[in-house]
């Protein structure tokens, strides 16, 4: 899923475990032993390696969409199906990062991907 | 990713709507995996069915896409969010229900084998050896691609579905006879069902596709499936081999230090205020062996037993149910220990279990602590 889109990074250098870590009406990430605890990830362009665990953080994505807590794009070094139809499904654009383009993303720059 | 002039018509909506959003979906996937093609598959295992997960989205989603798509397999299903005949155990409201039976009836207007279980490689006979599948639950993926040597990806929920509308799949790696390239050697003595569990959360957040295990023969079902569950819950890892020969390039031990890390970081209690037993569900033969282990014996504390709803049947049939009954144990169908209203914080502060991948689900999105012990010592020190 491409489009061109802009934002604020929230990078993260740990797998996102979409349904066990991430709260699916707010987009708040509520794993307290994650990087990102307690940051919203809405309208962001979400940097993080891949998702992990669980198939139903498709969902978790998609609903985020639904209640427009969604980043405005992901980012990531390795693909991984539940990210990737979680994202098709939403309409989120999806990038998958070299390894030189994900370290050059630091959190907080205000980019456009696309 | 080459697709046949009958999945591009459909891709194009030439087939009605949800052939279109499946295909969609496997194009995405497909492509995301640097798959070449599609290939049919032969039995699909779809997650996304808890109401507490899916959420109101998720519910009008199946809803929607159930009013044309039909499965084109043998399409089972994960738990849901309760179990019908114990309702007034889980405190629930009346959308909640609703929302939850919607689900359901989406699935049944498909044409779903309602298994509603995370185990269906135990429910269901399992195909020959390398047979194509797509099995979404992380745990059954691994379970089948590991022990019942047939071939599928880690699906998602969507890319399930997907597969069980279009009865095909992405041939992604997976798929493929590839070799591991890391090898994990283990090497924690006298290791009982936990410590397997705790192997599969370090073994998900080390290794990549696939990974060999050395130092470990002959598991038995329940350790089996604490190391699919837990490797599933932790990172991408989609399938292990036993090995002590593995050629793998990478080598890394498992040690009793790498458990404590690992135990230090699921177990947040010194004790619970119940007991739950069953993520993964627990079979016909983990129900017999648990009844043996409570002859003449009963829990102090409320114990929750989870097992798919053909399972409790035969159980009731063989007796075993009667027993773990009279030994305090309360039997759930349907739905699962962790993602479910049924064990909140109104209720409990921390809970009692030997499951990793209950472990972590039940600190994260039921935001309880968890005292974690292997299955004898439950029985040892919360019996009497």
């Amino acid at each position: 899923m491409r489009g061109k889109v802009s934002g604020k990074v929230v990078k993260s250098n740990q797998p996102i475990n979409f349904l066990g870590s991430v709260d699916k009406k707010t987009g708040e990430v509520t794993d307290q032993k994650h990087d990102l605890f307690g940051k919203k990830i809405a309208g962001s362009i979400l940097v993080f390696p891949n998702g992990i665990g669980s198939s139903v953080g498709a969902y978790t994505i998609y609903s985020l969409k639904s209640n427009n807590s969604a980043p405005a794009a992901m980012a990531c070094q390795k693909v991984d199906l539940t990210v990737a139809s979680g994202c098709a499904l939403a309409n989120i654009p999806l990038f998958i990062l070299s390894p030189d383009e994900y370290e050059n993303m630091k959190d907080g720059d205000e980019i456009s991907l696309g | 990713m080459e697709l046949t002039k009958d999945e591009e018509k459909s891709l194009n909506g030439e087939h009605g709507e949800a052939l279109q959003t499946a295909y969609r979906i496997l194009s995405a996937t497909g492509e995301a995996t640097d798959a070449e093609k599609l290939v049919p598959i032969h039995w699909a295992h779809v997650s996304g069915v808890n109401y507490n997960t899916i959420g109101d989205a998720g519910e009008e989603f199946l809803a929607t896409i159930s009013k044309n798509a039909k499965f084109k397999v043998r399409t089972t299903v994960n738990p849901m969010g309760y179990d019908k005949d114990s309702v007034e155990k889980f405190g629930l409201d009346e959308n909640f229900i609703q929302k939850q039976e919607s689900i359901r009836e989406s699935y049944k207007k498909m044409g779903v084998t309602p298994s509603f279980s995370c185990i269906p490689y135990e429910i269901y006979d399992m195909p020959q050896e390398g047979t194509q599948v797509a099995f979404a639950e992380t745990n059954a993926a691994i379970y089948a691609n590991s022990i019942g040597k047939l071939k599928t990806n880690k699906e998602s929920a969507f890319s399930a579905l997907a597969s069980a509308i279009t009865g095909k799949s992405p041939y992604s790696d997976l798929r493929k006879d590839d070799s591991p390239t890391m090898s994990i050697a283990m090497k924690v003595s006298d290791p009982n069902e936990l410590t397997f569990g705790l192997l599969g959360y370090f073994a998900g957040k080390v290794a990549d596709k696939s990974v060999a295990i050395s130092g470990v023969k002959n598991l038995d079902k329940r350790c089996n499936k604490s190391l699919c569950a837990s490797m599933g819950t932790s990172g991408t890892c989609g399938k292990f081999v036993l090995d002590d020969n593995s050629d793998a390039s990478e080598k890394v031990d498992f040690d009793e230090k790498e458990m404590q890390k690992v135990y230090d970081e699921l177990n947040t209690a010194e004790s619970g205020d119940l007991i739950t037993l069953g993520s993964p569900q627990l079979g016909l033969e983990e129900m017999n062996d648990l009844a043996s282990m409570l002859k003449g014996r009963a829990f102090k504390k409320r114990c929750l037993i989870f097992c798919p709803r053909p399972i409790q049947e035969q159980a009731r049939h063989l007796g075993y149910a009667g027993q773990l009954e009279s030994a305090g144990c309360e039997l759930m169908s349907d739905c699962c220990t962790c993602l479910t209203p049924l064990v909140t914080k109104k209720d409990a502060d921390s809970v009692t279990t030997n499951s990793i991948k209950g472990a972590y689900y039940l600190k994260n999105s039921n935001g309880l602590d968890v005292n974690l012990k292997p299955l004898s010592e439950i029985v040892r020190d919360e019996t009497s």
